[in-house]
């Protein structure tokens, strides 16, 4: 099989996007093509790329999930008010939240597999609960003043002039552990079988119970590591944080090229999805257009990309 | 779910109406609050016009209510639509520029408003019906890029609406009284009455009902699917239009970025309670519409108990979950299994393998 043939179609075209839309910026705008913007394109987006891994993952086993805005946002708050009124220290408060968000995502998967009812019902109900506790916590936006966020906020890599920040570091840290997981891992296989045809794996005797819980347990994971990196870039918590992230989240991960019908796609993809969302949103920066023309501009991205999709896809 | 639905009938000698339980949840409510806020049934009469909780329930339901009846007939061709938060959001922005930056008037306002909730209806129907996408997915798309629309087409931020233009038309609709009741209880009731007349006095209902159960074989039967499943997106791109106006002309502002802001939930759980299943086939626009009632009811409880509106999503979304798992067949098992004796069990299990 010739290396063309191989590579997906939709992951060629998602790299001649990211190609065109980038090399035309730069030619257009001075200053455009530096490691600056290309540092800024990752530390602004760190949060989101972080959260577009787990959903990576669901979308791959055939699910979605709607919540993860919500949990986002409360893990922010819940961090924030830890650490800056209880007076918890970072390294404790952080693995509570991580826990919290894992233990929501498992609590969902598991209510999505064994009550067999519909992913997206079950996590837009938990983006209601998420955001509603968010609010539960404090009602309004809590700063954060900590040594350990100071110090952490000064580990980076130099990259050319410019420097890649620690919540970018821990993003494309996680992005090669969970291509390694997915790629070469027996659970990665479950997840891309259980997404191709559920009731074959079924029928094949894959833990297709533990799989599906144990992916949503993950996206939990992930949700509550943006929220922390959202911390880390903001200073503060809110509860009203990523309120509509869930659909960016999305968007990223369908134009990297996994199929929302679940079992085809990839976490390289995903960053090349990443790359075009931060691109798209420099580039609204750069003109000085409004945030409406983004999200615009990624609703329509998204939109050829699951017409492009639905012709690849045989039926 | 007719399978189901047999069995009861055989067991009990009794089927329920699919708006039974919707109904119980709200008298349920209702005599919780008759209990604990006596109040909340008295109702006044001044300038000829009712005030009270339960008026207040039905006003600022009618908008949750218009929302489900457009969903209830996308539910009942197998789809969903996604998208109606933000066309409630894109409608009002239309209307509001419209009337504030040109000298057209509120008709020409209105219709423009209604006219982009048409074509945003007809997109998503378009999708879904033509290129085969699936509903979730295709309306996800305007779901995203629909708040960006109403964005743009707002310039960025909340439009107010002056009194003077407001008034008299949009502020009657939104605030205004026709026979002691607030008029969006009208538009509300208007809309219900002429849906179900249109639905179950023509053949609509039964091509709609058709084309969920069974596409293919519907198509087999002479039913033009594609047509009929446009239609009802259409359909529910005009209700979450109404929904808009009513919206803006309420408050007077349109809010890009919140007006309808999960709303879709809201009108899905009404749909869902109210009987209709997401698989499509069989639908109760009278349940969808006590479903949104039941759901307004709560959030008029929760807010009477002092529970702050930011944080009411938390029982709501409880009852959500409650409501889903009520309905999904595993705890549908377990009740037969603690109520229904052996027998059902078996005679149950045999029909199943049998089917499939």
């Amino acid at each position: 099989m010739s290396l063309i043939a191989r590579l997906n179609v939709t992951l060629l075209t998602t790299a001649a996007v990211l190609v065109v839309l980038f090399g035309s910026a730069s030619l257009w705008f001075e200053n455009f093509f530096s490691p600056f913007v290309i540092s800024d394109l990752f530390s602004e987006n760190a949060f989101l790329g972080i959260s577009a891994l787990g959903m990576t993952l669901v979308i791959l086993s055939g699910g979605i999930d709607l919540s993860v805005g919500a949990v986002i946002g409360f893990t922010t708050i819940f961090v924030a008010t830890l650490i800056a009124e209880h007076d918890v220290s970072p390294w404790l408060a952080w693995p509570i939240a991580l826990g919290v968000g894992t233990a929501y995502g498992a609590a969902m998967g598991a209510i999505i597999h064994f009550f067999k009812l519909p992913a997206f019902l079950v996590t837009l109900a938990g983006l209601f609960f998420a955001r509603g506790m968010a609010f539960c916590v404090t009602q309004q936006s809590v700063q954060i003043r900590n040594e350990t966020y100071e110090m952490v906020s000064e580990i980076t890599i130099p990259f050319g002039e410019a420097e890649i920040g620690f919540t970018s570091i821990v993003f494309l840290v996680l992005l090669a552990a969970i291509a390694w997981v997915a790629n070469f891992s027996p659970l990665g296989r479950n997840v891309f079988a259980i997404g191709g045809d559920e009731e074959s794996a079924v029928l094949m005797g894959l833990p297709v119970a533990s799989t599906k819980v144990a992916v949503y347990a993950f996206n939990g994971f992930c949700s509550a590591l943006a929220g922390i990196a959202m911390t880390l870039y903001m200073d503060s918590g809110n509860p009203i944080n990523a309120i509509g992230l869930e659909l960016d989240v999305i968007a990223v991960v369908v134009i990297g090229g996994t199929l929302l019908s679940g079992g085809v796609g990839s976490f390289s993809g995903t960053l090349l999805g990443f790359l075009i969302y931060g691109t798209i949103y420099q580039i609204t920066y750069f003109a000085n257009l409004g945030s409406s023309i983004a999200t615009i501009a990624i609703g329509a991205l998204l939109l050829a990309f699951i017409l492009l999709q639905q012709l690849l896809t045989p039926r | 779910m007719t399978k189901a639905e047999s069995q009861q009938k055989t067991r009990f000698g009794w089927q329920p109406p699919p708006a039974f339980y919707a109904l119980l949840g709200l008298a349920g409510l209702l005599l919780v609050n008759w209990f604990f806020i006596p109040s909340f049934f008295e109702i006044q009469v001044r300038d000829g016009n009712f005030y009270g909780s339960l008026i207040d329930v039905c006003n600022r339901g009618s908008i949750g209510v218009v929302l489900a009846i457009g969903m209830t007939l996308v539910v009942a061709t197998g789809g969903v639509d996604l998208s109606v938060g933000s066309v409630v959001a894109i409608c009002g922005a239309v209307v509001a520029i419209v009337l504030t930056t040109t000298q057209m008037g509120i008709v020409v306002a209105i219709a423009a408003g209604l006219l982009a909730a048409f074509i945003a209806g007809a997109a998503n129907g378009v999708l879904v019906a033509w290129l085969k996408i699936e509903p979730i997915i295709a309306t996800l798309v305007l779901m995203v890029s629909g708040r960006g629309i109403a964005k743009y087409i707002a310039g960025e931020q909340t439009v107010a609406v002056p009194a003077e233009l407001a008034r008299p038309t949009l502020d009657f609709i939104g605030n205004g009284h026709f026979l002691g009741l607030p008029f969006p209880i009208t538009i509300a009731t208007a809309l219900f009455v002429v849906t179900l007349l249109f639905v179950r006095r023509t053949s609509i209902g039964l091509l709609v009902e058709s084309v969920g159960a069974n596409p293919s074989a519907s198509r087999a039967c002479g039913i033009n699917d594609r047509v009929v499943k446009l239609s009802v997106y259409v359909f529910a791109g005009f209700c979450a239009g109404l929904a808009g106006i009513i919206d803006l002309a309420n408050i007077g502002i349109a809010d890009p970025t919140n007006a309808g802001a999960l709303s879709e939930l809201d009108a899905i759980f009404a749909v869902l309670v109210g009987g209709t299943a997401l698989t499509g086939g069989r639908f109760s626009l009278t349940g969808a519409v006590i479903g949104a009632l039941l759901l307004q009811t709560l959030m008029t409880t929760l807010y009477t108990w002092g529970v702050p509106s930011d944080v009411a999503p938390v029982p709501k979304a409880v009852v959500i979950l409650l409501v889903c798992l009520l309905q999904s067949p595993a705890v549908r098992g377990w009740f037969k299994r603690i109520f229904g004796g052996h027998r059902s069990i078996q005679t149950g299990s045999v029909k199943k393998a049998v089917s499939s």
